[in-house]
């Protein structure tokens, strides 16, 4: 059992090697248009071969796990469909105080998103080959999506926390390759170090929160700490630390900054780390983690209110961006605050549930988006605008993504974004209010949203122009009707399972339960918000229902200056104090060791006066000293 | 004979060869003011031999042993006297200056080729 879990993580791990070192071998370095094209099709095999490889061990792993035959009983909610739990040590590293045990573990909770990972991964990886067709370093882009897989897998199967840390760094590389896979463009490779960077803070607090509990427990193991009986003083701590990675990789408030930003990158780069990696992590640890964060209320009640303050501060810059990619970001950024309310309001169930569902439908989204970017040429939805005729498939796959997200029935967001809400009405605690006005009036806005780029992309006039060749940093415009076949498939599976993940997930894992009071509430209040979208729209098609904001819109398009108070409050005195390094060096240190030489040179020449080729006063200099010695020594002698 | 005349006289012959090598330009005067302070060595190595009535009579050995180096360099220097003449013109000590330093010549850090 331990063994398959081993190589469902280290099949995207060769295939990544494979693809790093073996795609153009033989035939070396050449670098023309044939090898180039031979190249990306054996990387695309490698990968593709591999991520299904994984998908069927998993299958397999969960069936093992569901007929309960691997092992006692796991954990508390998943125990209804994935019973079994299967944990095994591969070695135990001495460091000389905790011992780090190199452990994988599969129960219910990792099968989930282990599930959806690889879901995910592998059809992003058949888009990418038609998306991502022609551009000369495919083959390395291929490979970094297996890493990237991998290290989400590791982080998925950890049974350590020291070896799920590994994994969450690996995340990080992987996500600053992606991100500024088109780094010709300085916006590009910025957006890239920009992500790298922020989450790179949050992972601080993070891996100080492991060590906090690993030192506390005496042992990194995962299920050692959850079962040690820790001082709550303790537990407070480490939450608290732990809740800035989480932070920083579920790009929640305040370091939500990067993942509009990464948005520079590719899109199926943008669905991997939105739906399936990455930023479930950070969910994903909390969840894992859950028995300490219910010992420790303060930092529950920290986490309602990011929690509340993300998931509507996004969403209504959502409703302002004309980029159809960053309306997705901010979206991402409001959906994961409602895993994030949910597992604040206690229920790990409903964030998990909806962290599935939200894998399926934004990673439908973002690649229906690349069909359309890849269609039009263009991020902006302003470019864009009737587009309903001409792509039929990616119009039907989007209308599902858009219903998942704002929740309407039978899309699977409405199941567990009512479970969230649900959770969040019955919780209690000192938030609970806030976090609940601030849940049902995000998923007005939701509604909003969602409906203006649903109707500003696929209907109205069409706005299409011919634009030029595009620069690095925009798909390559795409002359067919309809995106090409390996990209069509992705979307078509990916909406299926948005489609019915929830009701899969009601009926046969009893994930949650409608709660129809909420449920009907929540409905009526996300129709209201796209049907004053639809009515603004109606009666002009040409402007943008943003309009609606009022005022208020130039600050929602900038996010409300979060990056603008970033720049004047850390960014730029790190630049001052850099500056001022740089000075420092130059003028004190070289300052210094260049003076110390000047000096030496300018004695010397003093000294030099002396040497003026006349024996004879040499021999005077020399009498002189010795009579001095002999003088010194008669007197002090 | 008390040993103070001859050590006076030591020193004064001692004191005229100083004054010769550090003040004489002739090449030549300097040469035989080291053989005056040479001499004023030996008449002490004489006088103190005599005075502490050494049994081996170590300072009259040391003295031929002077002696003997004196011609030595007295020839090595006269000979040396004569390749400068040769080549200068001159003897005069003042003018043999080409170990000076060059105080005009550029900054020593520049490496020249």
């Amino acid at each position: 059992m331990i063994a398959v879990t081993t190589l469902i993580v280290l099949l995207p791990l060769a295939a990544a090697a494979a693809g790093l070192l073996g795609s153009r071998w033989p035939r070396g370095a050449s670098r023309t248009e044939r090898d180039n094209a031979f190249a990306s099709r054996r990387a695309a095999w490698f990968a593709i071969v591999a991520g299904t490889g994984s998908l069927l061990l998993t299958v397999w792993l969960a069936y093992e796990l569901s007929s309960g035959r691997a092992g006692a009983p796991g954990g508390p909610f998943w125990g209804g469909v994935l019973p079994g739990k299967a944990e095994g040590t591969l070695t135990l590293i001495e460091t000389g105080s905790v011992p780090i045990s190199v452990t994988l573990r599969a129960d219910g909770l990792s099968m989930l998103v282990g599930i959806l990972v690889v879901v995910v991964a592998l059809a992003v990886q058949v888009y990418s080959v038609g998306y991502m067709r022609g551009d000369p370093r495919y083959p390395s882009y291929s490979a970094f999506i297996s890493l990237f897989t991998s290290a989400m897998l590791l982080v998925v199967y950890a049974g350590d926390l020291i070896v799920l840390y590994v994994g969450w760094e690996i995340m990080g590389l992987c996500s600053y390759l992606l991100i500024g896979h088109w780094w010709e463009d300085r916006a590009n490779s910025r957006a890239a170090v920009k992500a790298f960077l922020v989450t790179r803070l949050g992972d601080v607090g993070f891996l100080f929160g492991i060590f906090t509990l690993g030192v506390a427990a005496g042992s990194f193991r995962i299920d050692d700490v959850l079962s040690a009986d820790l001082p709550r003083s303790t537990l407070i701590t480490a939450t608290l630390l732990l809740l800035a990675g989480v932070a920083g990789k579920s790009a929640q408030v305040p370091l939500q900054t990067w993942l509009p930003d990464a948005m520079a990158g590719p899109t199926p780069i943008s669905a991997l780390i939105h739906a399936a990696t990455m930023v479930a992590a950070g969910i994903f640890i909390v969840a894992r983690l859950y028995p300490l964060f219910l010992g420790a209320q303060p930092t529950l009640d920290v986490l309602a209110v990011i929690a509340a303050i993300g998931m509507l501060g996004a969403a209504l810059a959502a409703l302002a961006q004309d980029d159809l990619k960053r309306v997705l970001a901010y979206s991402t950024i409001s959906q994961l605050a409602y895993m994030a309310g949910a597992l604040a309001a206690g229920s790990d169930k409903a964030a998990i549930f909806h962290l599935l569902t939200h894998g399926a439908f934004k990673a439908l989204l973002f690649l229906c988006a690349g069909a359309v970017i890849h269609h039009v040429g263009s991020n902006l939805m302003s470019h864009m605008g009737g587009l309903r005729a001409g792509l039929p498939v990616t119009f039907a796959g989007m209308t599902i993504g858009f219903a998942a997200l704002m929740g309407l029935p039978p899309a699977s967001g409405f199941f567990s974004k009512d479970a969230v809400i649900a959770a969040i009405e019955h919780s209690h605690g000192p938030a609970q209010p806030f976090l609940y006005g601030s849940a049902l009036l995000t998923v007005g806005v939701t509604g909003a949203y969602a409906a203006r780029a649903w109707l500003r992309t696929f209907f109205g006039p069409a706005r299409v122009e011919a634009l030029p060749e595009p620069p690095p940093g925009t798909a390559h415009v795409f002359d067919g009707r309809e995106a090409p076949r390996s990209m069509l498939w992705p979307i078509g599976l990916l909406a299926v399972l948005a489609l019915l993940l929830g009701i899969a997930g009601l009926g046969i894992a009893g994930l949650g339960d409608v709660d129809w009071s909420s449920a009907v509430v929540s409905l009526v209040v996300a129709l209201l918000g796209a049907g004053i979208v639809y009515a603004l729209w109606r009666s002009s098609p040409h402007i943008d229902p943003a309009r609606l904001l009022g005022p208020f819109r130039v600050p929602c398009e900038r996010a409300f200056y979060v990056d603008a108070v970033y720049a004047a409050l850390f960014a730029r005195p790190v630049f001052r104090l850099a500056r001022g390094v740089v000075r420092t060096d130059e003028k004190v240190v070289d300052g210094a060791v260049r003076g110390s030489g000047r000096l030496t040179v300018g004695l010397s020449g003093l000294v030099r006066l002396a040497q003026n080729g006349n024996a004879q006063l040499y021999v005077t200099g020399l009498l002189a000293g010795v009579l001095l010695i002999a003088v010194a020594a008669v007197v002090f002698g | 004979m008390h040993i103070v005349y001859p050590v006076v006289v030591s020193a004064l012959l001692f004191s005229i060869g100083v004054y010769g090598v550090l003040a004489r330009r002739n090449a030549i005067l300097v040469l035989m003011s080291v053989e005056l302070m040479l001499n004023a060595v030996n008449l002490n190595l004489v006088a103190f031999d005599v005075w502490l009535r050494d049994r081996l009579h170590g300072g009259q050995v040391l003295t031929l042993f002077v002696i003997v180096i004196a011609a030595a360099e007295v020839g090595l220097g006269l000979a040396i006297v004569l390749a400068v003449f040769r080549n200068r013109k001159t003897i005069d000590v003042d003018r043999l200056r080409d170990l000076s330093e060059d105080l005009t010549e550029a900054d020593p850090e520049e490496v020249r080729p």
